[in-house]
């Protein structure tokens, strides 16, 4: 049972007494609003009490993976028996058992012979392995679990999903639909989606003073400087903002939400025009230079996801970026930050153009075009991006849908209110990679952009000089590509 | 044979022919010296090793805790269970058994005869032949990635042990033709021409009486070629998917709640499982690794 | 046998090693077909596992074949080449190989003969010693290299705690792999903890080679240790150091895991395997890619000649 100081300060007592469960949400509301508390932050201590109940009870005894799986109308019943090998969890993971369910029920309705392949854990051997079975126009695979950054580069290999499935696909948001659609035709159905969000200590922000979390960089700034000037004197290892400045893919999304946030631009926007070299996109990356080895530890440049969650989760950071998941990881009963973290949008820039950001993730289903079984792999794609699966997807296995109205349904509100919090984000706040404009080159572009950051970080160049360079090489690309 | 004689610590002295010991203050700095560098050279190979034995039982939420704990504070067994409990895991330990055994087995047969003419028969090509078998193993793995997975798939040997078997020939036969080659240049000649005017062919001469004073030889190459192939993970991840998983990408594949979380505790677990057979090997074949080539055979 | 010992004081290795001339000279020919027997499936693997992928490698050079992908390929001549060349990264990746190969491989040499005279030697715990010894090259590699990242931690690694707060060498503590400048050397040092078991291995089997009776007779002549070391170890365990050299400088040449799993593609120390793997597979040029293999296995090829000059090895 986790332990809860009493505070003196009103919001205190209300955050300690919803996550004891003493009051009602309706009373959390009430008081909330009564505090001036934004909705955000009033969704945000809701679903933390939600978060905390879940956590301290059991599950639901004999409830098996798959419980909640309802099928839906109008599958096909013809199927015969046709085999359909999806490539989409790793062998080990915890999404196993729910997609091995939801694949016998498909099998059940329709009598279809689908199997679980096990995907790779690491994007990148997962898409290396991809293209050499696609490559090799390899006939063993039906379905394909795509990252949100592969459209352009599998869009080759990939049955047009739009003639079967239009109807779907005006269900799912539209900028995941778009960001999927290469030259007109739909490479992949958007299954489940991933924002960055910033995480916070809620106790911390508390106990230093700060009403809210941060609306911009420079308050982020400053309150990860105080907390960190006092908590370091007790913990040596303490830091104000942990986030991912490896040189790899994720460092391309976080310096996407900088400059995002900044005015600077999405790196390439959809018409081609490059936008790097410009002076809000470098005096974000200045910021960024500016945070390590002051707020961010100087190993922040080698950080990866989880590397970022390390340092958060047994206590040591007051801010961290990361992706949903990170969240379920910080309330786990074992965890010394249980009731402690809450979760915001990312601060904007004081730039020309600054807002929100936050990069767009997510996983996409796609259809191989060497597939023997393409009818009965699309009735599959059908099947498993249904507002139906979507819902039983997010309900038990905690991961974000990509159907609006799955957001609205009273039972995902009710067991997974902190997701559901997060539609505006999907629906229109979220900003994505250039992959589609950049097509099978997005890697290229990818790792000419992270690489200079990298750089930058660390202090190798300045980020005028990098912003430059980028430029240059995008351009390289681009006119390859016939821009 | 009689018994062998290793060389001795070439340590400034310390007597060896003699059986009498004089003890100066040189000699007795010198043997500290050596005790510091034996227990500094345990402590360097070992310390990683031990570090992840702890941290493979610690809880969860000890595994990154500040300051850093260097003892657990209870042991912690979920994560071997976890590891031994995991059907998949077990079978991709099995077929590292196989596919290693088989490819040591393979290069050792093959490679030993080719050392044997490369390094006491006589022949034009000799030279040439050497290098093209190093030329093998000069390019990076990624590069003829592509191409040998063209091959397996058009032989129909994806996701089947034999398609890494093969393709960890390609390291593990190169090394062993050059080191044994080495191995039986380094012999006397009187042996084999001792056979041979016995009546022996030259292959009997080369099976009964040079294979087996190579086996130190063998032993080695053996055990490193074992590891090699034990600890490969590109080839391994490319060309099998589920029934031919060896135990790298196994680990690899471990996944903690999502797809960015890596799960410590179990894949240190496992690490400890698989290293631990390799340890065992070692203990087991030491003996023979320092077996000497020398001596006995050789002294009248 | 003693005769021999007594007159050569130090034993010609040609001598000891000598080929054998069967006895009636007619059978030059049959010896030859045996070699080539004895040589043939070994060549013949070589040639059905390797020759292929080394063409084709070679053959995609010089176009622009693109990985995974059905686009038409066309020949486009040393561009590939030129590219390269021009790319700075890649002169970087080559400046960084270089230097690990060259810093990598002299340490673990050095330690490895150490290493080796001390297990050759008889002493109570030497069995602790040989096991303990091949535990870093025994560790999955893609493993042991996370176990050095975590060890390197600024915050909360074992490293950092040991010399800051424990001994007190340092002031604070340093992120031995963020910062720039010790990246490398700490990456190699990860390196060198991982190979010198290989490398000690391979010469102690060099060691064995060399018969004890040398050694007696240059201690009757009056030859101290250390003499015995210049004038008799080394020379004899040149074979096992070409051996032990080449294959170890292949395999660091290629090296891609350590620095990988420690610093993905980071621009300060990128390798040449790093680069290829990079271009080929996950920007997926493959023409490209191909000739920085290509690339690759020039160098080691030189590298190989450089040593067969410098380490001499008796042909018989």
């Amino acid at each position: 049972m986790p332990q809860y100081d009493s505070s003196s300060s009103p919001l205190g007592r209300l955050v300690a007494e919803s996550l004891t469960g003493q009051i009602s949400r309706r009373e959390i509301m009430r008081r909330g609003m009564a505090l001036g508390l934004s909705a955000p932050v009033i969704g945000m201590i809701i679903s933390a009490q939600t978060r905390n109940a879940m956590a301290q009870e059991a599950t639901p005894a004999g409830q098996e993976p798959g419980w909640s799986i309802v099928v839906p109308e109008g599958l096909r019943t013809d199927l015969n028996g046709a085999r359909v090998r999806a490539v989409i969890a790793p062998a080990a993971d915890p999404d196993r058992p729910w997609q091995e369910a939801a694949i016998r029920k498909f099998n059940e309705a329709t009598g279809a012979a689908a199997e679980f392949v096990p995907g790779e854990q690491s994007a990148t051997d997962r898409l290396a392995t991809y293209n050499q079975q696609l490559g090799a126009q390899s006939p063993d695979n039906d379905v394909y679990q795509i990252d949100i950054i592969w459209p352009g580069i599998v869009a080759q290999h990939a049955v047009d999903l739009s003639p079967a499935l239009s109807e779907l696909a005006t269900l799912h948001f539209p900028a995941l639909v778009e960001n999927n659609t290469v030259n007109g035709a739909l490479v992949g159905m958007p299954w489940y989606t991933d924002a960055g969000l910033l995480y916070y200590r809620s106790d911390l922000l508390e106990e230093y003073g700060f009403e809210n979390p941060p609306e911009t960089w420079a308050e982020l700034e400053e309150q990860a400087q105080a907390i960190q000037d006092g908590e370091s004197a007790d913990n040596s290892s303490f830091r104000g903002f942990v986030w991912q400045g490896n040189a790899y893919e994720g460092l391309t999304c976080d310096a996407l939400e900088w400059q995002f946030s900044n005015g600077g631009g999405r790196i390439i926007e959809p018409d081609g025009t490059i936008t790097v070299n410009n002076p809000q996109a470098i005096a974000a990356f200045e910021r960024a230079r500016g945070w390590v080895g002051t707020i961010s530890p100087e190993d922040v440049t080698t950080f990866d996801e989880p590397l970022s969650l390390n340092a958060f989760a047994p206590g040591n950071a007051a801010f961290m970026r990361n992706w949903p998941y990170a969240y379920s990881v910080t309330q786990a009963p074992d965890s010394p930050l249980v009731g402690k973290v809450g979760v915001t949008q990312l601060p904007m820039g004081d730039g020309e153009g600054a807002t929100h950001a936050a990069t767009l993730g997510g996983w996409q289903l796609m259809v191989s075009k060497y597939s023997p079984n393409q009818e009965a792999a699309i009735e599959f794609v059908k099947y498993m991006c249904s507002p139906e699966l979507e819902k039983s997807f997010t309900i038990e296995r905690s991961h974000s849908p990509t159907i609006g109205s799955v957001y609205d349904d009273p039972e995902v509100v009710e067991t997974q209110e902190f997701l559901a919090r997060l539609k505006p984000v999907f629906e229109g706040g979220a900003v994505a990679r250039p992959s589609t404009v950049t097509a099978d080159l997005y890697n290229s572009a990818s790792i000419a952009y992270h690489t200079r950051v990298n750089q930058v970080l660390t202090g190798q160049t300045d980020a005028a000089a990098a912003a430059a360079e980028i430029e240059a090489e995008l351009q390289d690309i681009m006119s390859e590509l016939g821009y | 044979m009689a018994t062998t004689t290793a060389a001795r610590p070439v340590i400034a002295g310390t007597s060896m022919v003699s059986g009498t010991r004089q003890w100066t203050l040189g000699k007795i700095l010198n043997r500290v010296l050596f005790w510091i560098l034996v227990v500094v050279i345990i402590f360097y190979t070992v310390f990683p090793f031990v570090w992840a034995v702890i941290s493979s039982i610690k809880p969860n939420a000890e595994l990154f805790s500040t300051p850093v704990d260097y003892w657990p504070d209870q042991i912690n067994l979920t994560f071997y269970r976890f590891v031994l409990d995991n059907g998949d895991f077990l079978r991709a330990l099995r077929n590292s058994v196989i596919v290693s055994v088989s490819t040591v087995v393979i290069s050792l047969a093959l490679g030993s005869l080719a050392a044997y003419a490369l390094g006491r028969l006589k022949f034009r090509g000799r030279t040439p032949v050497l290098y093209l078998i190093l030329s093998m193993t000069m390019f990076p793995q990624i590069a003829i990635l592509g191409s040998l997975y063209q091959m397996i798939t058009t032989l129909g040997l994806f996701d089947r042990l034999p398609a890494l078997i093969i393709a960890y020939l390609t390291f593990t036969l190169p090394f062993t033709v050059w080191v044994l080659t080495n191995f039986f240049k380094a012999m006397p000649g009187e042996l084999e021409e001792a056979a041979l005017v016995d009546g022996a062919t030259p292959f009997q001469a080369f099976a009964r009486i040079l294979l087996p004073l190579a086996a130190p030889g063998l032993v080695t190459t053996g055990l490193l070629a074992f590891i090699a192939a034990w600890n490969e993970y590109l080839y391994a991840l490319t060309f099998t998917q589920t029934r031919a998983r060896t135990v790298q990408p196994a680990i690899a594949s471990f996944t903690g709640n999502t797809q960015f979380e890596l799960p410590w505790g179990n894949i240190l677990a496992a690490s400890v499982l698989v290293t631990l057979p390799l340890v065992i090997l070692v203990l087991v074949f030491q003996r023979k690794i320092l077996a000497g080539l020398t001596a006995g055979a050789v002294k009248g | 046998m003693t005769q021999r010992v007594a007159a050569a004081p130090l034993p010609q290795p040609a001598k000891r090693g000598r080929s054998v001339d069967l006895p009636q000279t007619g059978w030059v020919k049959a010896r030859e077909r045996l070699a080539w027997l004895l040589v043939a499936p070994s060549v013949l693997v070589v040639a059905l596992v390797a020759l292929y992928p080394l063409f084709q490698s070679v053959r995609l050079s010089f176009t622009n074949a693109r990985f995974g992908s059905a686009r038409p390929v066309q020949y486009v001549g040393v561009d590939n080449y030129v590219r390269l060349f021009n790319d700075n990264t890649f002169i970087s990746a080559l400046g960084h190989t270089v230097t690990f190969t060259v810093v990598s491989v002299a340490i673990e040499t050095v330690l490895g003969i150490v290493i080796a005279l001390i297990i050759n030697s008889n002493f109570t715990g030497r069995g602790v010693v040989r096991t303990s010894m091949l535990i870093p090259w025994a560790i999955p590699t893609v493993v042991s290299s996370q176990l050095w990242r975590f060890m390197y931690n600024q915050d909360n690694g074992v490293i950092n705690d040991v010399l800051v707060n424990r001994l007190g060498v340092l002031s604070s503590p340093v992120a031995w792999i963020a910062n720039a400048t010790t990246s490398l050397p700490a990456i190699i040092a990860v390196d060198v903890w991982k190979t010198t078991p290989f490398m000690a291995l391979l010469l102690l089997a060099g060691l064995q080679i060399i018969p004890g009776d040398v050694y007696e007779a240059s201690t009757i002549d009056g030859a101290n240790k250390w003499q015995q070391f210049w004038q008799i170890t080394l020379p004899l365990l040149k074979p096992a150091l070409l051996v032990a050299l080449i294959f170890r400088t292949l395999d660091a040449f290629r090296v891609f895991d350590v620095v990988f799993v420690l610093k993905g593609a980071a621009l300060d120390t990128i390798t040449l395997a790093i680069y290829a793997r990079q271009t080929m597979i996950d920007e997926q040029w493959l023409g490209r890619g191909s000739a920085a293999s290509v690339v690759i296995f020039l160098c080691i090829a030189l590298l190989v000649i450089v040593y067969s000059r410098l380490v001499r090895v008796e042909e018989t």
